[in-house]
C-alpha cells in the first residue's frame, strides 16, 4: 500500500515519519493531487503541529492554493447563474464546483481544472449560446472534435473563458448516450436540490451526487486523478451515512432505477477495500456478489489497485503502465459501441491531436 | 560538508545517478544529470553550497534530460523534469544550464505560496536588506551582481522570498542571471567573479550565470529584515539620483511584482502593508555602477 493511502487510513501515523518518509509523502500527494486535502486531513485530525517545518511548508502552498480556487469557484457560480437565470434556466453544479458551493467535506482541499455543469439536452443550444455571448469559447476548434462531442458525447467540447481562462464542462446527462448504461437525466434534474444560501443554484441530490462521483471514476480513461477521486468519493459516503437517514437503502434503490448498479458496486468496493470507507456490511456483501460475477474480474483488478494509487514512480510497477493503458481502453469500450470505437480510434490514429506547447519564460512564471 | 569538499569525479557519479543534494537556503534540491557537458560550470556555480545528507527531505527533485528520441542527437534538446513531471516545452541542449536555474525559479513560484515571492533582487549589509524589483532591461541583475562583489551579501537575484509570518527574507544565493551587455560589465568589474561561458539566441538573448560569492552562500540561514525597496533603472551617461516614493506609489508596485500576490489574497496584501511599512522607497536612476555602488553604501551607512 502507498504511504499516502496509509496516511488517508490513519492520519496518526505522520507522527512516526522521518524525513524521508516525509518526502516521499509530499510528492505521492502532490502527483495524486491530494497535496491541499492531506493538509486538511492533517488539520482535522490535530497532527499539523506534529509536521515538520519543510513539507509542513509543501502542505501549506498547496492548501492556500486550493483556498484561492475555492474563492475562484464561487465567483465564477456566481457569474454563471445571473447569465443563464436570464433565461430562465436553472444553474445545476456537477462535481468539484458543486460540493464547494454545498460545503461538503468532500471540497476540502480540492483543487479544480474545471467547472462541471448541467443542462437538459432541449435548452442546450440556448445555454451555449448565452454562455457564448458572456464570453466563453469552445476550446475544440477541429471538426472532427466537435462533431464527436456534439453527436455522441454527454458534454458539449470544454468551453473557456476569454478573459479569466476558467474551463467549464457543459454537461446534459451524466454518460455518454452511446455508452452501455444510460441514466435517464430527467430524473437526475428532477431530483436535484436548491441550494439554501445561493438561490437558483442546484446540486444533485446526496444518492444522485455518490452515483455520480461513482460512475466517473469508474468510466474515467485517465488514471491521473483517480485516487483523488476516490477520496471525494470517501468524503460524500461518511458525510451522508450521517446526515441522511436510509441514506444506504436510498442509495442502492436510486443506483437500481438508474441501472447504475454496476459502477456503484465497483465504487463502494474499492472505496471500502483502499480507503476502508465504512460501508455496511450487507450492503458490502450484494456489492461483493455483484462485481465477482462475470468473466475477468481478475483483471479489472489488477488495473483498479494500480490506478487507484497516487501516480507516482514510488508505486508503480511492471504492469502500472500496462493498466494506464487497459483503463483507457475500457473507458471507450464502455463509453461507445465497438464500431465507432474503431472509428473513433482509427480517426485519431490517422490524425492525432497535435502536442500542446508550454515555452518556459524563466522571467515570470506564474 | 559542501559541494567543492567533494572531488569533481564524485560529483560527476552523483549527478549522473541519485542525484547530487545541495541546499539553497530554504529550498533543498536534488539534481540529477546525464547531459556531461554542464556539469564543470554546474559544479562551480554550487561550490559553496552545502551538500545535505541521503535522507533528508528534499523540496525539488530535478532532473535535466537529453531530448527524447532523434533530438537526442538531431537538433538535440534538453528536457526539464522535476519529479518525473515535465512542466514545459524542451530547450535546445545548449540551453541546459540555464534552463536549471529557469527550471527552479518555475518550481519555487508554482509550489511556494507559504511565502510571498517577489520578482526582485535582495541584498543585505548587515541585518538590513535593500530589495530590487524591476522589469527587465532596468539593470536589476547588472546592479546585484555589482553590489554582491563589493561587499554586499547576496540574498537572490531573481525570486525574493519573504515569510508572511515574520516579514524577513529567506536567501537563496542562488546564480545571478546576466544577460547581453551586461556579461561583459560585470567581468571587467569583478573579473574574480566566475562567470560561465555566455549562451547564445535564448528568449532572452545571450546570457551567462554568476557564482553566488562564497559568503553570501556561507551566510545563508542569517537573518535578514527589509529595509529599503528601490527601484532601479539605468539610463546611459546619466547621474545617480534618487526619487523618493510615496507609500501608496511603492505598494502599487510591489504587489505588481509579487508572482503570487494574487493566489496569497488577504495573506498577501496584508504582507505587501507590512513590508511597504517596514521599508523606506526610492526610484534610482544610474548610468555608472561605481557612482551607484557609491550611493548604495552611503544609503546603508546613513540609517
Amino acid at each position: 500500500m502507498s504511504l499516502l493511502v496509509t496516511v488517508f487510513r490513519n492520519p496518526a501515523m505522520v507522527r512516526e515519519l522521518l524525513d524521508g518518509p516525509w518526502d516521499l509523502l509530499i510528492r505521492q500527494a502532490r502527483h495524486a493531487n491530494l497535496l491541499g486535502r492531506l493538509h486538511e486531513l492533517l488539520d482535522q485530525a490535530g497532527e499539523l503541529a506534529s509536521v515538520p517545518q519543510r513539507p509542513l511548508n509543501h502542505l501549506r502552498s498547496a492548501a492556500t492554493m486550493a483556498e484561492r480556487q475555492h474563492l475562484s469557484i464561487r465567483r465564477e457560480v456566481d457569474i454563471l447563474q445571473q447569465t443563464l437565470a436570464r433565461h430562465g434556466l436553472p444553474l445545476i453544479l456537477l462535481k468539484g464546483a458543486a460540493y464547494v458551493i454545498a460545503g461538503l467535506p468532500a471540497a476540502s482541499g480540492r483543487v479544480f481544472a474545471d467547472i462541471d455543469i448541467l443542462v437538459p439536452r432541449d435548452r442546450l443550444p440556448e445555454a451555449e449560446s448565452l454562455l457564448m455571448q458572456t464570453g466563453w469559447v469552445s476550446t475544440a476548434t477541429d471538426a472532427y472534435d466537435q462533431r464527436y462531442y456534439r453527436q455522441w458525447m454527454h458534454e458539449l467540447p470544454a468551453m473557456q473563458h476569454l478573459f479569466r481562462g476558467t474551463a467549464l464542462d457543459v454537461h446534459h446527462t451524466i454518460l455518454p448516450p452511446t455508452s452501455r448504461h444510460k441514466p435517464d437525466p430527467a430524473l437526475l434534474l428532477e431530483a436535484s436540490v436548491e441550494i439554501a444560501a445561493c438561490p437558483g443554484v442546484r446540486v444533485l441530490s446526496p444518492c444522485d451526487m455518490v452515483l455520480h462521483s461513482a460512475t466517473h471514476l469508474f468510466h474515467e480513461g485517465e488514471s491521473d486523478n483517480l485516487l483523488r477521486d476516490l477520496t471525494d468519493l470517501d468524503a460524500l459516503l461518511r458525510e451522508f451515512a450521517r446526515t441522511e437517514s436510509g441514506f444506504w437503502q436510498n442509495l442502492m434503490a436510486r443506483a437500481e432505477l438508474l441501472g447504475l448498479e454496476h459502477p456503484l458496486a465497483l465504487a463502494l468496493y474499492y472505496a471500502n477495500a483502499v480507503l476502508d470507507t465504512p460501508v455496511p456490511a450487507e450492503v458490502l456483501e450484494t456489492v461483493r456478489h455483484r462485481i465477482n460475477g462475470g468473466p475477468g474480474p481478475w483483471l479489472r483488478d489488477a488495473i483498479y489497485r494500480r490506478v487507484l494509487r497516487p501516480q507516482h514512480d514510488s508505486v508503480a510497477d511492471w504492469f502500472s503502465p500496462v493498466a494506464r493503458r487497459l483503463l483507457y481502453v475500457r473507458a471507450h469500450w464502455l463509453r461507445m459501441p465497438p464500431w465507432l470505437l474503431a472509428y473513433h480510434l482509427a480517426h485519431k490514429f490517422l490524425f492525432p491531436p497535435k502536442a500542446v506547447s508550454v515555452p518556459l519564460d524563466g522571467e515570470r512564471q506564474a | 560538508m559542501i559541494v567543492s569538499d567533494l572531488a569533481p569525479p564524485e560529483l560527476h557519479r552523483r549527478l549522473r545517478s541519485d542525484g547530487l543534494r545541495l541546499s539553497s537556503g530554504p529550498f533543498n534540491c536534488r539534481i540529477q544529470t546525464r547531459i556531461s557537458e554542464i556539469i564543470p560550470e554546474l559544479i562551480r556555480l554550487y561550490a559553496h553550497h552545502p551538500v545535505i545528507p541521503d535522507d533528508a527531505f528534499v523540496d525539488f527533485h530535478i532532473a535535466i534530460e537529453t531530448g527524447r528520441g532523434l533530438h537526442r542527437w538531431f537538433r538535440p534538446q534538453a528536457r526539464f523534469l522535476v519529479d518525473g513531471v515535465e512542466p514545459f516545452t524542451p530547450l535546445p541542449r545548449a540551453q541546459a544550464l540555464p534552463m536549471i536555474e529557469w527550471g527552479l525559479n518555475w518550481c519555487i513560484t508554482a509550489y511556494s505560496q507559504h511565502v510571498l515571492i517577489l520578482h526582485a533582487a535582495a541584498l543585505v549589509r548587515g541585518e538590513r536588506a535593500i530589495i530590487m524589483p524591476a522589469p527587465p532591461g532596468s539593470g536589476k541583475s547588472t546592479l546585484c551582481a555589482a553590489l554582491a562583489n563589493r561587499g554586499w551579501r547576496l540574498l537572490s537575484d531573481e525570486l525574493t522570498i519573504i515569510r508572511l509570518d515574520t516579514g524577513q527574507i529567506e536567501g537563496l544565493a542562488r546564480p545571478v542571471n546576466l544577460k547581453n551587455k551586461s556579461i561583459d560589465v560585470i567581468s571587467d568589474f569583478a573579473p574574480d567573479a566566475f562567470l560561465t561561458a555566455p549562451v547564445r539566441d535564448t528568449t532572452k538573448g545571450t546570457v551567462a550565470l554568476m557564482a553566488p560569492p562564497a559568503d553570501s552562500v556561507r551566510q545563508l540561514g542569517q537573518a535578514a529584515w527589509p529595509r529599503w525597496v528601490v527601484f532601479p533603472r539605468y539610463v546611459a551617461g546619466s547621474r545617480a539620483a534618487w526619487a523618493p516614493l510615496q507609500t501608496g506609489a511603492a505598494f502599487l508596485q510591489i504587489a505588481d511584482n509579487a508572482m503570487n500576490y494574487h493566489v496569497l489574497g488577504k495573506k498577501g496584501f496584508a504582507a505587501v502593508s507590512a513590508l511597504v511599512d517596514r521599508c523606506d522607497h526610492f526610484g534610482f536612476e544610474y548610468g555608472d555602477l561605481d557612482e551607484a555602488i557609491g550611493c548604495f553604501d552611503r544609503l546603508a551607512g546613513e540609517a
